[in-house]
């Protein structure tokens, strides 16, 4: 094998376009995702970020282009084996299974190994080293307290805490964050955020979809922005935001392609 | 005593077949309106192979394996629906059951399989086998609970969507669920055959189906004592009130009915995905 002298990016969206019947949601994106780094993905209510991500994970299938995993493509992937493969999504709405408690959801995702087929499933009944890793994981995200308790009776917080602690569970190499910050007050957006940067510096590359820009200019390392479903910007989060056609797509008024609504 | 032995004998099989249910409505969260069918396949598999001459014993994993291999089949052709069609889909295979057997002079037509011989074990042998098997289905049962994949499965049932982002493989656990479950429908339907030596396609029909899912409903879906309890009582009530017999779609309908209209939890959710494709469905067409 020859290795290239520059490190290959851990993910690459080429030239992406994913339309939903006549509506084009992303159109013709691309930009990379280098290991270890903190990248931000903004843009305006509407620009394409969850679809983009939901193209990533394999939710949405692209018409267009195609997304790379190490070098390799993901395309025709379902979702299951692209997070075996190494992506993990902390979604925007938060799914606990309500039946069990915050550290057997947790568990769940643990078990990545076990559960890769029924068969071996079936062949394994002990949940300890599961149930220990699940609570490292709520550790990593400050709810270790709550481990015991039932998803049902939590609020907001603890719950976007539980998706992202489940999320780190499977072990990615590319953690993708939906809104992780959405719905919890400046503190506690503050204290999720350094959660993030931190998990981020342990050797997690994060890719984070964020309205909350404050938090976003102050954690990520780079940003791409989305407006429209097309790219309008990306690099050094303060140069990005200082471009005029990025602030005209966040403060609204005239551009070049007037909008008509 | 011969009525108490061939008493427990029918509550052994009922118990047998409502755990297999279970093991898809239960466990999985997947409803089926049609598992008499694959109780059907195992009975005409024993009844057929007896008749060719095969001991007792060696029919049992013909008919699981055939039952099974079925429930596969109708297992990918559900993959691609939802929980609100594959009760229609699950209805239309017992259907299609009856109909097929009713047609094939090779499967005794209209007039089903008669004069299947003995198992050679007695009365109470057969008892004790068939008591033997159910034992084990329920052990078996509650293994799996137990297991990862009995955590998936209650995953599964909840939300499938999530438990794909956690890495789930949710066709195929849903697959494993269906050849489980079906191959032992197909177990108690060996039972069955042997227990009546006389089978008929509508000792399989529709009216079954909806029998079995009430044992299940009424004793709590997913809970494997329950389940047993369930079926146990409601296979022996029409032996001893006749009138439960004789209306027996309308009590077992009405249980069902009322378990999913008054009772919470498991039954209420599964009676929301019961009952909701109805109006979707009208509202299109």
């Amino acid at each position: 094998m020859t290795r290239p002298d520059k490190p290959q990016p851990l993910l690459v969206v080429d030239g992406v376009t994913v339309r939903f019947g006549g509506l084009v949601a992303i159109d013709n994106v691309s930009f990379e995702v280098r290991e270890g780094e903190l990248l931000g993905l903004i843009g305006p209510n509407g620009a394409g970020k969850t679809t983009m991500l939901r193209a990533i994970t394999g939710v949405a299938r692209p018409a267009q282009g195609q997304v790379l995993l190490d070098g390799e493509s993901l395309n025709g992937q379902p979702i299951h084996q692209r997070i075996r493969r190494g992506l993990s999504l902390s979604q925007q709405l938060v799914k606990p299974l309500r039946g069990i408690t915050l550290e057997e959801n947790v568990a769940l995702a643990a078990a990545k190994a076990k559960t890769v087929r029924p068969l071996r499933a079936l062949l394994h009944v002990s949940s300890a080293d599961e149930l220990a890793q699940a609570r490292r994981e709520l550790e990593r995200v400050g709810i270790a307290a709550l481990a015991g308790q039932s998803p049902a009776t939590q609020p907001l917080g603890v719950l976007k805490r539980l998706e992202m602690a489940r999320a780190l569970a499977l072990g990615p190499r590319l953690l993708l964050l939906d809104e992780p910050l959405a719905g919890l007050n400046s503190k506690e957006a503050h204290a999720l955020a350094d959660t993030i940067a931190d998990i981020n510096r342990q050797g997690v590359t994060v890719v984070l979809i964020e309205h909350n820009l404050g938090e976003v200019l102050r954690i990520c390392q780079r940003l791409v922005v989305l407006d429209n479903g097309r790219k309008i910007g990306e690099g050094e989060p303060r140069a990005v935001m200082a471009d005029p056609v990025v602030r005209t797509a966040y403060l609204g008024g005239d551009t070049v392609e007037a909008k008509h609504a | 005593m011969n009525y108490e032995i061939s008493l427990l004998t029918t509550m052994a099989i009922s118990v047998m077949f409502a755990l297999s249910l279970n093991l898809i409505t239960g466990f999985c969260g997947q409803i089926s309106l049609g598992h008499a069918a694959f109780q059907g396949v195992g009975a005409y598999a024993a009844a057929l192979l007896a008749k060719a001459g095969w001991p007792f014993l060696a029919t049992l994993p013909v008919s699981m394996l055939l039952a099974g291999a079925l429930g596969v089949i109708v297992g990918l052709a559900s993959l691609r629906v939802r929980a609100d069609f594959l009760a229609i889909t699950t209805m239309g295979v017992v259907f299609l059951f009856v109909g097929v057997v009713r047609q094939q002079d090779v499967l005794g037509g209209e007039l089903g399989i008669s004069g299947i011989p003995d198992h050679g074990l007695g009365k109470a042998g057969f008892m004790v086998v068939a008591l033997l098997a159910c034992a084990a289905v329920a052990a078996l049962s509650v293994y799996i609970k137990r297991t990862w994949m009995g955590r998936v499965f209650n995953g599964i049932a909840e939300d499938e969507d999530t438990m794909r982002v956690l890495s789930i493989d949710v066709p195929r656990y849903k697959l494993a669920a269906f050849a489980l479950g079906t191959a032992l429908a197909g177990l108690s339907g060996a039972f069955y055959a042997y227990h009546l030596q006389f089978i008929g396609a509508d000792n399989f029909g529709f009216v079954e189906s909806i029998t079995v899912l009430s044992m299940v409903v009424f004793g709590g879906i997913g809970s494997v004592p329950g389940v047993v309890i369930a079926a146990a009582l409601l296979s022996v009530l029409p032996a001893w009130f006749q009138v439960i017999g004789d209306y027996k779609l309308l009590v077992y309908g009405g249980l069902l009915f009322l378990m999913m209209r008054f009772s919470p939890g498991g039954m209420a959710a599964l009676a929301r995905r019961f009952f909701n494709p109805v109006t979707p469905q009208g509202g299109r067409t």
